[in-house]
């Protein structure tokens, strides 16, 4: 009974793992467009490049920098030489393109049969002169986003350890051009707006702007962002010296934060992430916590933000959200919501670090017991079935949810939101909170818009036997 | 190997799931890994399906890559089972159980013992089959599994239907313009006094497929799926089929003089001249239209055709034949079955291009340079780079090819609508090049709302070029509204951090 008194713990359950997602190689989409040089090949069938055309929609027809490797039945049976092959289609590429790396992505048949991408690309590379990575992002082993932390983690390795001095000039040049005109004097000037502390090196693929938004939300406090991974060219990937700070800005990038500290001897600085104000903050604060630096004028910013939002907390104060579960970013956004005065019965999520996660996860218990709302079971490997049973039961105000159910729940009455939207807007830092507010209030709105009319359920209801 | 950016046909599984979730309650299980059941976000987006489409995924994972998927598969089916009594369950296998060579059959013979309804696993082969292929061996399969159950059971029925009947084939879910095909389709055989015997597969239950001999003959519309299946009914029941597409008013006419040749046979007695007429002449605006001065100026224009073997067909006859058109090439993706289509066009344009590879159909369009092109939404990409209309004829489809209003493409209210979209893909293009040749249209300019574009206030170095990282179409709000922000606060020079000030308060 005495249990009672204790403030509620996290649950965490696992179901069978039977749930809708995208494919890990779905990453190309968005890292071929951050990354400007590279070229993504992915290895595998006509499965797989059925899905990157379908899902990535009209993208696919604006000349992209990814193709497949279509392998044949003469590739799986080994009638055909891998390394010939892919040499052909690289050399191909370096014609065509001609790019500054090549990434392979490994998919579910080159495990299978055992193609071994790792062992071929440093000799395939030596011969074409393309650096080659080599990501196995497959559906046997990740769900959706993490084939970006797949790539991510390979790419660790690719960062120059030491800058060499002729090379430095080469860097600079870039930034000498973005700066003719300005005075050296200036330059060195703004410097000097940095607190001095240890090199801090970001990862994961944001849009450029969101990119500028956070660096400058940093340069706020003091702390000066020494490069991220990745950067706009492979050719500019960060220096990443033993000792380095590192931050992640994704909640599903595990296998890279592990990479950098296990192979690069970088530090981790675990924080929650900067998605919504509250993220935001927490994440600033922390990188300033481990930087022993006074964070400024955070209480303001962050209360001047949840004042503009204002609009939107009305529509979904006390309202409840179902996360089903398909990107990893559930987490980070259903404390947000929480924060925002919705509830939250249940947190679906593919993978669960609870590691990578922790602080993250602590700011979630901490955010239900200042909201006075009872925590989440959080369910790892979902099973949509069960979900959908569960949802039928408990009616919650919005589900967020993979494109496969959204149609079926909304013609049953139920609102959701397309749970892969948020993987594609920009929702980090203070000045997108509004976006991800704008994404989740939509099917409210609508509903607003709409609500007289009287057509919500929209399905035959087939007689119970 | 083979460098593709994209392909026409998808894989073998889509074609299987494409029949197994057309039918009523039956059920496809997928041995797939994480992610390969994108079928099912296929048909909720582009069908804008209510209800969940009934795949699931039997997950092949690293445990299954290790030691066999053992139990995994024949759990999955019999709680599928359960869970929705379906009538049948149709196990899927993928590329990756292709290569995994796990004896699936054995799964489906153990989870038939404790299965109420069916199971079956679909005999397709992923590096063998596409698409297209894999739905038309898929639909036979599971006509004759049902026939054979029949027969074995003796509940086949006896003798045919008392007025003449047919089973109308190959209408299937994610199908181009197929649902409303489907009504056209009933809709003439009504007007032919026919009796729709049976729909397949679009919609139909596995236990009426006993009836399906009780038809007098069977019409199979579309090239691509049903075919195998009217075959297996000609050998074992003598029922005839007719493969003519009613697309088009010659080849409608056609169809419908097979139809009364066939069911004259079989003495019906009837004869439908009259009624061919007078939907030619009078009912239908095709026939009209290719007499009128519009398609008189469509006279030996130039096109390209290309799709699906029975689209790109039909069309490459109606603009040669009903309108005049010089369809310089036509062509297809469907290269299993090229000497079908070669036999069809030959006669009806200038070139005939078989190829998978849509950077081939591309380079052609852009050789021959035609006025119009006609083909999947790749032709249509091609044809806005190159600044040539296109009308879209035939999957791969996007949303805006499903439409919500009545679109058949087939019989007579099919000719209207063929009309319509090549008429429009030709004048649009027409009306392009009489404004180039007259300077465009004199409203280009925008006219701007209340605040000035250009304007007193200061973008600094930094927020310029934040601003010209915001996509075009919202770029203009996005500076007028950061000025007003500005401008509201008396700010002279718009900086970063004015930019998102602006962005946090007014959503600009």
């Amino acid at each position: 009974m005495t249990v009672a008194e204790q403030p509620e713990a996290l649950t965490f359950e696992c179901e069978t793992g039977n749930y809708h997602t995208f494919c890990p190689i779905s990453c190309v989409a968005w890292l071929y467009q951050k990354i400007e040089d590279s070229f993504f090949l992915v290895i595998g069938t006509k499965t797989c490049g059925y899905f990157l055309q379908n899902a990535m929609g009209v993208m696919i027809f604006a000349e992209p920098r990814y193709a497949m490797a279509e392998l044949e039945e003469g590739d799986i049976s080994a009638q055909l030489n891998d390394y010939e092959e892919l040499k052909r289609l690289c050399l191909q590429i370096k014609r065509d393109r001609n790019p500054s790396v090549i990434v392979w992505i490994g998919t579910c048949t080159t495990e299978i049969i055992k193609m071994d991408l790792e062992g071929l690309a440093p000799k395939l590379e030596g011969e074409i002169g393309i650096p080659i990575v080599v990501a196995r992002a497959n559906g046997l082993d990740y769900a959706f986003t993490q084939g970006e932390d797949t790539v991510l983690a390979a790419m660790a390795a690719r960062c120059p350890n030491k800058m060499i001095e002729s090379e430095k000039d080469e860097r600079n040049a870039i930034q000498k051009l973005l700066n003719f005109g300005q005075k050296k004097e200036e330059t060195d000037q703004a410097e000097s707006v940095f607190v001095d502390h240890p090199p801090l090196v970001l990862f994961g693929s944001l849009p450029d702007p969101v990119v500028t938004n956070l660096t400058l939300e940093l340069k706020k406090q003091g702390i000066q962002v020494s490069g991220w991974l990745p950067a706009k060219r492979y050719t500019e990937l960060p220096i990443l010296e033993e000792g380095y700070y590192v931050s992640g800005v994704n909640p599903f990038l595990s296998r890279t934060a592990s990479a950098l500290m296990r192979r690069r001897k970088c530090k981790l600085i675990g924080a929650p992430f900067p998605i919504g104000p509250d993220g935001t903050r927490a994440w600033i604060e922390k990188i300033c916590s481990v930087f022993g630096i006074e964070p400024k004028g955070l209480d303001e910013r962050e209360a001047q933000i949840w004042q503009n939002l204002e609009d939107y907390l009305q529509l979904i104060r006390g309202k409840s959200v179902f996360f089903m579960g398909d990107n990893l970013l559930e987490i980070s956004l259903a404390r947000f919501l929480i924060r925002c005065g919705m509830t939250c019965p249940e947190i679906g999520i593919p993978y669960m670090d609870k590691r990578y996660q922790k602080a993250e996860l602590d700011l979630l218990e901490k955010t239900c017991h200042d909201m006075g709302v009872s925590v989440p079971r959080i369910i790892e490997k979902p099973d949509n079935y069960n979900q959908l049973q569960r949802i039928h039961e408990i009616k919650p105000d919005l589900v967020i949810t993979g494109m496969a159910h959204a149609n079926p729940l909304e013609a049953r009455g139920i609102n959701t939101k397309w749970s892969v939207e948020f993987t594609f807007a920009q929702i980090h830092g203070f000045t997108n909170a509004r976006d991800i507010l704008e994404l989740v209030t939509r099917p409210l709105r609508r509903n607003n818009n709409l609500k007289d009319l009287g057509w919500d359920k929209l399905v035959a209801e087939e007689a119970q036997v | 190997m083979k460098l593709a950016y994209w392909m026409y046909a998808g894989p073998a599984h889509i074609g299987t799931l494409r029949i197994a979730s057309s039918f009523k309650n039956v059920h496809a299980i997928m041995h797939a890994p994480l992610g390969d059941d994108y079928f099912n976000v296929m048909r909720s987006m582009l069908e804008r399906e209510r209800n969940y489409t009934p795949v699931t995924t039997s997950v092949v994972d690293r445990n299954v890559l290790a030691r066999g998927s053992q139990e995994k598969v024949v759990d999955n089916i019999i709680r599928k089972d359960q869970e929705e009594k379906p009538d049948l369950i149709v196990l899927t296998p993928t590329c990756t159980s292709s290569i995994l060579q796990e004896d699936l059959q054995n799964f489906v013979e153990r989870a038939q013992i404790d299965s109420k309804g069916d199971v079956m696993l679909a005999d397709v082969n992923h590096y063998r089959a596409n698409e297209l292929q894999a739905a038309d061996r898929t639909l036979h399969q599971i006509v004759e599994f049902y026939l054979k159950k029949a027969r074995k059971k003796g509940e086949l029925p006896e003798g045919k239907t008392e007025k003449p009947s047919v089973n109308i084939w190959g209408m299937t879910t994610l199908g181009f313009h197929n649902n409303h095909d489907c009504t056209e389709l009933k809709r003439l055989m009504a007007d032919l006094g026919i009796e729709v015997n049976e729909v397949i597969p679009e919609g139909a239950s596995v236990h009426n497929l006993k009836n399906l001999p009780r038809a007098w003959f069977n019409l199979v519309p579309y090239r691509e799926v049903g075919v195998m299946a009217a075959k297996y009914l000609q050998a074992e029941f003598a029922m005839p089929y007719i493969d003519i597409t009613p697309m088009g008013i010659v080849e409608t006419a056609r169809c419908i003089r097979m139809i009364q040749k066939v069911l004259n046979e079989q003495g019906a007695n009837v004869n439908y001249e009259d009624y061919i007429d007078n939907q030619t002449r009078f009912v239908s605006q095709a026939a009209w239209f290719s007499r009128s001065i519009d398609c008189q100026n469509l006279t030996g224009k130039k096109a390209v055709v290309f799709g699906d073997n029975t689209h790109a067909a039909a069309l490459t006859k109606i603009l040669a034949r009903e309108m005049g058109i010089k369809v310089v090439l036509a062509g297809t993706y469907c290269k299993y079955d090229a000497e079908w289509f070669r036999e069809q066009v030959g006669e009806y344009c200038d070139e005939i291009l078989i190829s998978e590879d849509n950077g081939e159909i591309g380079d052609a369009i852009a050789r021959l340079e035609p006025s119009a092109i006609f083909g999947t939404q790749m032709e249509r990409h091609v044809g806005k780079r190159l600044n040539i209309p296109c009308g879209v004829i035939a999957a791969p489809i996007h949303i805006q090819n499903f439409p919500v209003g009545y679109r058949p493409f087939v019989g007579y209210e099919g000719a209207n609508q063929v009309v319509d979209l090549v008429y429009n893909s030709f004048t649009l293009g027409m009306e392009d090049h009489l404004l180039e040749i007259f300077g465009g249209h004199d409203t280009k300019e925008v006219i701007h709302k209340g605040i000035s574009a250009e304007s007193d206030l200061n973008w600094a170095k930094d927020a310029k070029a934040e601003l010209n990282k915001v996509p075009g179409f919202v770029r203009g709000k996005v500076k007028r509204n950061t000025e007003k922000f500005a401008r509201e606060r008396g700010l002279s020079e718009i900086t970063l951090e004015v930019m998102y000030a602006a962005k946090e308060s007014v959503g600009a």
